[in-house]
């Protein structure tokens, strides 16, 4: 495979990563796992029908399986280990934890990526909103109940801060 | 061998001189989940998203020019004030995520049967402007799609740009997948009412090899409309929807049936056409045509199973 | 002499984070972070990536493998086959009649042949291309009853099971008869997270496996048979599981890893693609049944007769108890007095079936109700009144002789699932109607319909299977010097909660608030599987045990350091309550602290539960533990003209026994409806000569957030009696009536009698009879 060799860097996180001889084909998906110990975006799929891989590129929401890695340089990658920081949790993944929307988990951080997303750009996305939005994102273990009362909870308590209202 | 990354249609077109059967890189979407599952070995990659002369689109003097690399979701955010149909059928491309990456000339490069922009552009006379190391040189969409999944894409080519004039007139765009989200298409239907040339066109995906205009339904519409009013005879939809399902030629696979396809394609020529000639007329004429043809009427009925 | 400790139950209340209530589950944080170790991102210095050659026909013999273009591959370690099986060369749950690799016959489409060990993903992909196999394509049997009588396509036999359950008088009948044919189609469990697994050789001949699956000792016994090892010299410790749903109870590639680990000297991992998955594990059975309902005039059940055939395709895995279920549950959660019922389960050239949610019952279950509705429409009488006439109740006997001696609270289901309010009318968004984002319906397109449906089955294990559990609690002072206790049991889990169920029973039995949860491994004794709806009772239960045992222990260890005698009958004298031991006459107290000042105190449990028996050649017999019950009434939004459904709403009544997690209780039935969805509208492997036609998630489909509906449950708590705590296991019943309940609705809305799940567009669309 040395004639498929590639070598190049990534910028993910806010942090510069190298790749030296990579195989060519290999998708984001793959590099952010295997090489660059960041195992958050998870392959249930492989072909972009499950969001269980979803990353933000350049700020938008994608399927990281479907992006060759090499072509990735120049762009800013977020994965969910580079949201919020270490030691604090997100609004977002609180609320997971506390309406009960995470079970198996494996879809979690690819929806807590794109709920980041959506609530950064639609905070005040309706139900059929959301459940649009994270149509691409799989779950099997939850039936979605929990996941929409955890993206309720994050809207309230959003809407709460920015109009300072105490609230029940 | 390995991946390029120009950052202007002259290195694209450097690139494709050395390497003619480089795989030209789009969003992704359909090339990674081919060599994620190895149906398809990377070679030479000729990466597409850093071209300018790819991007963006333009409506001037009543034409559409849109980049090779422009997204379904640009069309669905971007478009959906001029071209609702389009925007209709980028919403139901994949997942949100597959839209944000996803081109529109990676749609036509793939030309799948079941390709969401497909129907829609057809409709539209769209014209597929190509740049390779022979020149220039601008090709009707369905000159350009010669069946399932080939083109007439030349060795050392690359699809620019994609141009259709604007059409006045209602649009429609109706889609059948056995969920209400993420579903590669059945069967799918893009109309257009072009009230200045007074013509009814129906592009059709899914519903044979390449996308289809029925021309004779399309002529037979146009003449038992009443333009003025918006008006057609209930029976005169009918054979639209008829004809429209007789042009097609469905196969049988695992998504769907022949029978199936050809049904649905009728009845959502005929969904699509009330649709429209609502549009011209407003809403109580058209209904009242229509009606007679339509279950259950006004009225959410049947509920069967009452306790 | 009688024990110092009290022999009255510890009362429970005012301990926090306790049983019953909605505790948070403890990998929640590292799941929400994306650092939750899965099976996929293990991760090992030097390791090698494995990959697996799968046959491309469903039935051939192998004339010859050639393995040596491969092995050249540079970058490829080691190529192996059925020749490299040390041990035995089959495996299996109930019969090991499943070859590690197929030597010279292949039964199924992606049955493995050969695995590779490679330095990286691509090569292993390069050397499994280039592995040469001579088939010979035979005909594949493909049809399940045609499977009963023919040439046997394994020396074992066609027919996994074939049994009868007579209840009553076979000659019994009544007025009025209503028939029906019904199928149910494959459906698959579609977990998110792949098989996968590191294989890591130990250096002495043994191994160490990281593995996803449902059953950590089960899949040790067999791999050790079939690497001619010692079960001692196969380490198993469970990585984090991404769901299974009954699909992880059977080896996938378990033996294959620790083989190609064995072989290399090095870890090597495997992670199935998700094309790979769904060759690489069992699919639920598709049924045919054919059913006959006899009743009086005022709608009392007289008989059930049916006839039930489930496809098992190519090897047993746990088909024999598939049927018996199936069979167990044909007529529903009703009284009847006569019952027939006569079932096989068989081998064919189809993708092996196995576990699946529900197990059996979802097949019966779409056929009683169907009928149910059928009977009542015969009848002209209301169906839910026809439910509530013949409901179970405690103290009924079920067509396998056994009478329910626990609780059965089939009309309190019933009636919690109909008192919901009915959704809006369709209405809004277009966004809402059935066609969802194609946006092909209009609101005059679209009927609404209703529809009903109840069904039960069995908690754990049936037929004198003793699925024990083994839970180890250990309590001792932390480095803080506060009380924590652990717990190690080797309970698998999958997603569903039993982590945080661990700590709540300790906390609630020992009042200590600090549990940790060593890894789940082969270091503890079996906990059985994590199948069933079992572990709440079985796990919970040994967890429960081993707290009592540690209460005794550190209740006599407390009466020996006070030199506390009782003589004669046994009476309250020391009681642990909220961490704090007390000396109930004299009023003095010791901390739990300070009881620890002498070391740990540690107990294991095994725990089992109340001996079953196999049925008789008549399908009589004490088969089953404990029953469960639920009702679903479903919502549909229906556009018959193209055959595209949406489904509203669902509510449900569920027999919960007590919820000791609420939270984690909702959880399990949403996630349960969501898969009746999917299995009435949506999802079915479609298999055509043996051939999987869609074997990805782009024509495999699963709800998405679009699809499901809006779910309403209301759990009925009547506490089970023997049941720790009272409760009864979730996971099941969610999903075995509300596929039923769907289907009913469906038929309520466009009139047409819909025979097989899941219904295609064309099943509505182009029905003769559709108005």
């Amino acid at each position: 495979m040395e004639d498929q060799s590639v070598t190049y860097g990534l910028r993910i996180n806010d942090r510069d990563h190298g790749v030296q001889a990579g195989w060519l084909g290999e998708s984001l998906l793959y590099v952010l796992r295997e090489r660059l110990g960041l195992p958050g975006a998870k392959n249930a799929c492989e072909q972009g029908e499950c969001g269980s891989c979803s990353v933000l590129l350049d700020g938008v929401l994608v399927c990281s399986c479907c992006v060759l890695a090499a072509d990735a340089v120049g762009s800013d990658i977020r994965t969910v280990e580079g949201l919020g920081d270490p030691d604090t949790l997100t609004d977002v993944q609180q609320a997971f934890l506390d309406e009960g929307a995470v079970q198996c988990g494996f879809c979690t951080p690819g929806l807590v990526v794109t709920l980041h997303d959506l609530l950064e750009h639609r905070p005040d996305a309706d139900e059929l909103a959301v459940r649009e939005a994270i149509s691409g994102n799989l779950c099997r273990c939850t039936g979605y109940g929990r996941i929409f009362a955890a993206v309720a909870a994050v809207q309230r308590q959003r809407a709460q801060a920015r109009d300072g209202v105490s609230g029940v | 061998m390995g991946v390029v990354r120009p950052s202007s249609l002259g290195e694209v077109l450097d690139a494709l001189s050395s390497a003619p059967d480089a795989h030209l890189l789009a969003g992704g979407t359909d090339f990674m989940v081919e060599v994620n599952f190895g149906h398809r070995r990377p070679d030479h990659i000729v990466a597409l998203r850093r071209v300018p002369e790819l991007q963006g689109w333009t409506a001037d003097n009543g034409t559409f020019d849109l980049g090779a690399m422009v997204t379904y979701r640009q069309i669905e955010r971007e478009l959906a004030g001029d071209l609702p149909a389009f925007a209709a059928a980028a919403r139901t491309v994949g997942s949100p995520q597959i839209r944000n990456a996803g081109t529109v000339g990676g749609n036509i490069g793939t030309a799948s049967p079941a390709g969401d922009a497909l129907p829609l552009l057809t409709a539209l006379d769209a014209q597929v402007v190509c740049a390779g190391t022979e020149g220039k040189r601008t090709v009707a969409l369905t000159d350009y799609i010669t069946g399932p999944k080939r083109t007439d894409r030349r060795r050392g080519e690359v699809v620019t740009r994609v141009r259709f004039d604007r059409v006045r007139g209602p649009q429609h765009f109706l889609k059948i997948g056995p969920r209400n989200a993420m579903a590669i298409s059945v069967a799918c239907l893009a109309l257009v009412l072009d009230l200045d040339h007074r013509q009814v066109r129906v592009g059709l995906g899914s519903a044979g090899p390449r996308p289809a205009r029925p021309r004779e339904a399309e002529q037979f519409a146009a003449g038992a409309l009443d333009w003025d009013t918006g008006h057609m005879a209930p029976d005169d939809v009918d054979e639209f929807a008829r004809m429209v399902g007789a042009a097609t030629a469905p196969i049988t696979d695992h998504r769907g049936t022949t029978e199936y396809r050809t049904h649905a394609v009728g009845v959502l020529a005929r969904r699509a056409l009330v649709r429209a000639l609502r549009d011209v007329a407003g809403p109580d004429t058209a209904r009242r045509d229509a009606a007679g043809r339509d279950t259950a009427g006004d009225d959410i009925g049947g509920t069967g199973q009452e306790e | 002499m009688g024990s110092p400790v009290s022999s009255a139950p510890v009362t429970r209340e005012g301990v926090r984070d306790g049983v019953g209530a909605d505790v948070l589950r403890p990998d929640g944080i590292p799941k929400v972070q994306g650092r939750f170790g899965f099976s996929s991102d293990l991760f090992a210095e030097g390791m090698l990536w494995g990959r697996t050659l799968r046959s491309p026909h469903p039935a051939a013999r192998i004339r010859s493998i050639d393995t040596s273009a491969a092995e050249q591959i540079a970058g490829v370690q080691v190529v192996v086959t059925a020749a490299d099986v040390p041990g035995k060369a089959t495996y299996g749950l109930e019969h090991d009649d499943q070859p590690v690799f197929a030597a010279d016959v292949i039964r199924y489409q992606g049955e493995p042949v050969a695995a590779v060990a490679a330095d990286h993903p691509e090569v292993a992909w390069r050397a499994v291309q280039a592995i040469e196999v001579d088939y010979e394509p035979v005909d594949p049997l493909i049809d399940s009853e045609v499977a009963i009588d023919a040439e046997p396509i394994h020396p074992d036999g066609n027919v996994f099971r074939h049994l009868r359950i007579v209840h009553g008088h076979p000659d019994a009948t009544a007025d009025v008869i209503v028939e029906g044919s019904y199928e149910v189609g494959m459906q698959d469990q579609a977990f998110m997270g792949p098989e996968s697994g590191m294989a890591i050789p130990d250096g002495d001949g043994g191994v160490d496996l990281y593995i996803s699956t449902q059953w950590l000792h089960v899949d040790r016994d067999q791999v050790a048979a079939c690497l001619g090892l010692d079960p001692a010299q196969v380490r198993l410790t469970l990585a984090g599981v991404g769901g299974a749903f009954g699909a992880r109870e059977d080896v996938s590639l378990q033996v294959h890893v620790c083989l190609l680990a064995l072989r290399t000297g090095r870890p090597v991992k495997m992670i199935y693609s998700r094309e790979e998955s769904f060759y690489g594990h069992v699919h639920r059975h598709p049924a045919r049944m054919h059913y006959r309902h006899h009743a009086d005039r005022d709608g009392t059940l007289v008989k059930v007769e049916a006839r039930i055939v489930l496809d098992g395709g190519a090897y047993a895995s746990s088909s024999t108890a598939v049927i018996a279920n199936a069979c167990a549950f044909a007529a529903g959660p009703y009284r009847v007095p006569h019952v027939y019922v006569e079932g096989w389960a068989v081998r064919t050239n189809n993708p092996p079936c196995g576990a699946m949610r529900g197990f059996g019952a979802v097949q019966s279950c779409f056929a009683h109700e169907a009928q149910m509705d059928k009977l009542a429409a015969a009848l002209d009488m209301d169906p839910v009144d026809l439910r509530l006439h013949n409901a179970l109740a405690p103290g009924d006997t079920l067509p396998t002789g056994q009478v329910i001696t626990g609780t059965a609270p089939v009309r309190e289901c019933i009636q919690a699932a109909m008192r919901h309010p009915l959704p809006d009318d369709v209405d809004g968004d277009p966004l809402q109607f059935p066609g969802g984002t194609g946006r092909t319906a209009d609101r005059e397109h679209i009927r609404r319909g209703v529809g009903f449906a109840v069904g039960f089955k069995n908690l754990m294990f049936s037929e004198g299977f003793d699925d024990y559990s083994t839970a180890a609690v250990r309590v001792e002072r932390g480095p803080d010097g506060k009380p924590t206790a652990t717990v190690h049991c080797a309970a698998a889990e999958l997603g569903q909660g039993f982590v945080t169920l661990a700590q709540q029973i300790v906390r609630t039995e020992l009042g200590v608030t600090r549990v940790q949860l060593r890894p789940a491994d082969t270091a503890v004794g079996s906990a059985g599987s994590s199948s069933a709806s079992r572990q709440t009772w079985m796990s919970g239960g040994a967890v429960k045990a081993a707290c009592e045992d540690v209460r005794e222990r550190l209740l006599e260890r407390v009466a020996q350091q006070r030199g506390i005698e009782v003589r004669g009958a046994r009476r309250e004298v020391l009681e642990l309550r909220h961490g704090v031991i007390e000396h109930v006459d004299a009023g003095w107290t010791v901390s739990l602290t300070d009881a620890l000042a002498d070391g740990p105190v540690e107990q294991t449990h095994e725990y089992h539960h109340p001996k079953t028996h196999p049925l008789d050649r008549d399908g009589q017999g004490d088969a089953h533990v404990s029953f469960v019950f639920a009702a679903h009434r479903a919502v549909v939004d229906v556009d018959s003209e193209l055959g595209l459904v949406r489904v509203r709403q669902i509510s449900t009544g569920q027999d919960v026994g007590k919820a000791l997690n609420p939270l984690q209780v909702v959880g399990q039935i949403e996630g349960g409806i969501a898969q009746g969805v999917g299995l009435a509208v949506m999802e079915e492997i479609v298999v055509d000569g043996g051939r999987i036609l869609n074997p990805s998630f782009t024509d495999y489909l699963i709800p998405t957030a679009l699809d499901m509906p809006e779910v309403v449950a209301t759990l009925i708590e009547q506490p089970e009696p023997g049941a720790p705590f009272g409760a009864k296991g979730v996971g099941e019943p969610p999903t075995i009536s509300s596929t039923p309940a769907v289907m009913s609705a469906i038929r309520a809305a466009t009139g047409l009698d819909l025979t097989r799940v899941p219904i295609r567009p064309d099943d509505l669309a182009l029905a003769p009879d559709r108005d």
